[in-house]
């Protein structure tokens, strides 16, 4: 099998249709392991990784050391908080002290956009960005790949609509990076402070009234509205907000029979989409957090995988 | 009688309309003469400056010493010397220091440290007291200790009414104010230009109108209180576009821009990977805006360039983009890419003449200075300036102690040769002798 020519996973910006082609071609075999009764095979032995997670996380890092298990890697999970970045050890040095202990591979999640670049650029080892600020959250970007490749069949001519805080979300810009390069259309959906100041160079339009953006959609993801940015004077308030935007049956009566539903979680009931269609039959959310682990294993194998000379 | 004798050099002096090939006589730190064919007196000090260009000294009007308080940084010292290798004879240090020079004390501090420097060093002092915005600091005892100007730089007077007040203060006392225009709540959070590339890059944007709405608002309240008002690193398009028309009004406002701002775009964030050394304040704006700074500095709407020489040590940048400070250290590498601009002839309007009343007639203009031209009986401050010698910027042989550029590595064309203060020579080929 191939493998990714690249020490980092930083963005799907700078990845290419053919490498996340190659992503989910594996990922689909790495599947079939997930579904296996030992769900072990040796691909990673003696291979280690670290997980650094400088924000709080549920999903994405027990994803990262499930797919490390099942691949056999070795690896040390670290909780960090960003204020002992400022305060304390830099993150550069916290980072280097681990390469040397022999860690090949880091897992990053960070409040600060950019942040994977910086380590790329500061150590030997590859770098995952598992979510950088606003910027990206490619491994997420791929998962939903995976997940709507699986249900669909095709990602090409697909209509993709974004529904929610567009803006602040590493996970919107991901996901339009991806979807655009595998050939779907995708719409952006929500009020105008939520969207990004500039759309020019995202290349999605914007439909900000959603029973008009969810037109003949195929998939519509969701996404997790913070209650700070209702805070920061961004909306008025989440009842104004679930009103106008949250996403419930009635709202997406336009959009096609076979309609996929997503959402990256953790899920406001009754804010951003009612329990009703999240719990309903065109919901993917859980597929996607299986999806979550199988595109990470890829992502690992393709990385550090056998193809490494010694 | 101590001498000095500069041969054979194309004398470039705006501000007396002069552009000829000339020898020029110092005598006493003076300039004595000026005339083709001069003879020298014997024993005089001999620079022969053929096929060389010779302007009076450049001042630097935008240059933060960091000193006191931050001399990791910066010092009056290695200020002093790279201002000299950068082809400056003087410049003005910004008061946003520790302890801040919103106060005499401060700046007779700085006054006195000034002999250390190997150039001309002018203090400027805060607009309000400890740049909070919240009073009006002692502006009149500080000009009388030797403030040239004042300044709330690295952030915008928010209160609209302390600006009206300060303004109208400082007209009685004929100062300047330098403002940096920035609404700092339209800004709030802001590490780049808001644009485009900030929502690929999902960094915080600061929007143009952040810098235009304080502007608009500046200029306003200089009409209702005339008074001076001097504009620092104009960054927008808009923001020429309010200057030009304030000047055509007939107000008094000058402006300045940063070689930095004429040459880099927010693109410069990211084809860097989120390097540290484009995050600036105010940020690298749009093509568009460049190429509207470059407008207003041909039309003559913006009057000098400036370096915003911000230094911060590697330890400061090498972080997080979120975590870094704003700035870019600029004073060694200010005339070279100026020069290269004139040189690589993408600007044809834009040549020597220009150049040096941008950054020598002008800054003596708006701060009231002496120098900034060659007449008889003015201060021998003078730069002698190279204009085919190709080099590298190498912030490694820098005498500044910050290396903070995106430019670093730029193959340019120009760069000063001798800068003499006074009539000593205090640069020589690069070399600034301590």
């Amino acid at each position: 099998m191939q493998a990714l020519r690249r020490k980092d996973i930083l963005g799907l910006e700078e990845m290419s249709a053919e490498e996340i082609t190659l992503v989910l071609d594996t990922a689909r075999s790495m599947r079939e392991i997930i579904q296996r009764k030992i769900k072990k095979v040796p691909t990673l032995r003696g291979r280690t990784v670290l997980n650094l997670f400088y924000e709080p996380s549920t999903r994405t890092k027990a994803s990262f050391e499930l797919a490390q298990k099942y691949m056999s890697a070795d690896s040390v999970s670290v909780a960090g908080t960003s204020s002992s970045l400022v305060k304390g050890e830099t993150l550069k040095d916290t980072v280097r002290n681990v390469e040397v202990m022999g860690v090949e591979c880091v897992i990053m999640r960070h409040p600060v956009s950019g942040a994977a670049h910086y380590l790329a650029r500061s150590i030997e080892a590859s770098v995952i960005n598992a979510g950088d600020g606003m910027h990206e959250h490619p491994t997420q970007g791929l998962l939903d790949m995976f997940t709507i490749w699986e249900k669909k069949g095709r990602i090409e001519g697909l209509k993709v609509v974004i529904v929610g805080d567009v803006r602040h979300s590493r996970v919107a810009r991901s996901n339009i990076w991806g979807l655009k390069k595998m050939g779907a259309r995708v719409v952006i959906s929500g009020p105008p402070t939520l969207m990004p100041p500039d759309r020019a160079e995202l290349g999605v339009d914007y439909c900000p009234v959603v029973e008009e953006a969810v037109e003949g959609a195929d998939v519509i993801m969701a996404l997790r509205l913070q209650k700070e940015r209702q805070e920061s004077g961004l909306f008025p308030s989440l009842r104004e907000y679930a009103e106008l935007y949250g996403l419930n049956a009635r709202r997406l009566a336009g959009a096609n029979e076979d309609l996929l539903i997503m959402h990256p979680g953790p899920v406001n009931r009754g804010i951003e989409i009612s329990s009703e269609l999240a719990d309903g039959p065109h919901s993917v959310i859980l597929e996607q957090v299986t999806s979550g682990v199988a595109v990470r294993m890829a992502l690992l194998y393709l990385l550090l995988g056998g193809v490494k000379e010694e | 009688m101590k001498t000095l004798y500069i041969k054979g050099g194309r004398i470039v002096d705006p501000a007396e309309g002069l552009d000829k090939i000339a020898d020029l006589l110092v005598k006493n730190g003076l300039v004595y003469k000026v005339a083709p064919g001069l003879r020298p007196p014997p024993g005089s000090e001999v620079v022969d400056a053929t096929d060389l260009i010779v302007a009076p000294g450049l001042i630097d009007i935008h240059v933060h010493l960091r000193d006191p308080g931050q001399e990791y940084k910066e010092d009056i010292f290695s200020g002093g010397r790279a201002a000299a290798a950068g082809g400056f004879t003087a410049l003005a240090s910004m008061p946003n220091t520790d302890p801040i020079a919103d106060d005499p004390a401060v700046i007779r501090y700085i006054r006195s440290k000034v002999e250390q420097a190997v150039v001309r060093v002018y203090p400027i002092g805060a607009i309000t007291a400890g740049l909070k915005g919240e009073m009006i600091a002692e502006m009149g005892r500080m000009k009388k200790a030797g403030a040239v100007a004042f300044s709330d730089d690295g952030k915008g007077v928010m209160n609209g009414n302390l600006m009206r007040n300060a303004l109208s203060y400082a007209s009685g006392i004929d100062a300047l104010l330098i403002v940096h225009e920035e609404d700092s709540l339209l800004a709030a959070g802001g590490v780049m230009h808001e644009g485009p590339v900030s929502s690929v890059l999902g960094l915080r944007g600061m929007p143009a109108a952040a810098e235009e709405a304080m502007l608009a608002r500046d200029i306003m309240l200089l009409e209702l209180t005339g008074g001076r008002l001097h504009a620092a690193h104009l960054s927008t398009a808009g923001s020429v576009e309010l200057v030009r028309r304030a000047k055509a009004k007939g107000l008094q406002i000058t402006a300045e821009v940063t070689p930095h701002h004429l040459l880099l775009t927010d693109r410069a964030v990211k084809n860097s990977g989120y390097h540290t050394d484009t995050k600036v304040n105010p940020p690298l704006r749009s093509e568009e805006d460049r190429q509207a700074l470059w407008e207003g500095l041909l039309d003559g709407t913006i009057d000098a360039i400036a370096s915003d020489h911000a230094p911060h040590s590697s330890d400061d940048k090498d972080v997080e983009y979120d975590f870094a400070p704003f700035g870019i250290a600029g004073l060694e590498s200010t005339l070279p890419l100026m020069l290269d601009e004139i040189n690589s002839g993408r600007r044809k309007e834009f040549n020597i003449a220009m150049l040096v009343d941008k950054l020598s007639a002008a800054p003596a203009r708006i701060l009231g200075l002496p120098g900034g031209r060659l007449s008889v009986g003015s201060p021998a401050d003078v730069t002698i300036i190279d204009p085919q010698r190709s080099h590298v910027i190498d912030t490694a042989k820098w005498y500044s102690k910050s290396k903070n550029t995106p430019l670093n590595g730029r193959r340019l064309t120009g760069a000063p040769v001798y800068t003499i203060v006074g009539g000593e020579i205090v640069m020589k080929e690069g070399v600034v002798p301590e």
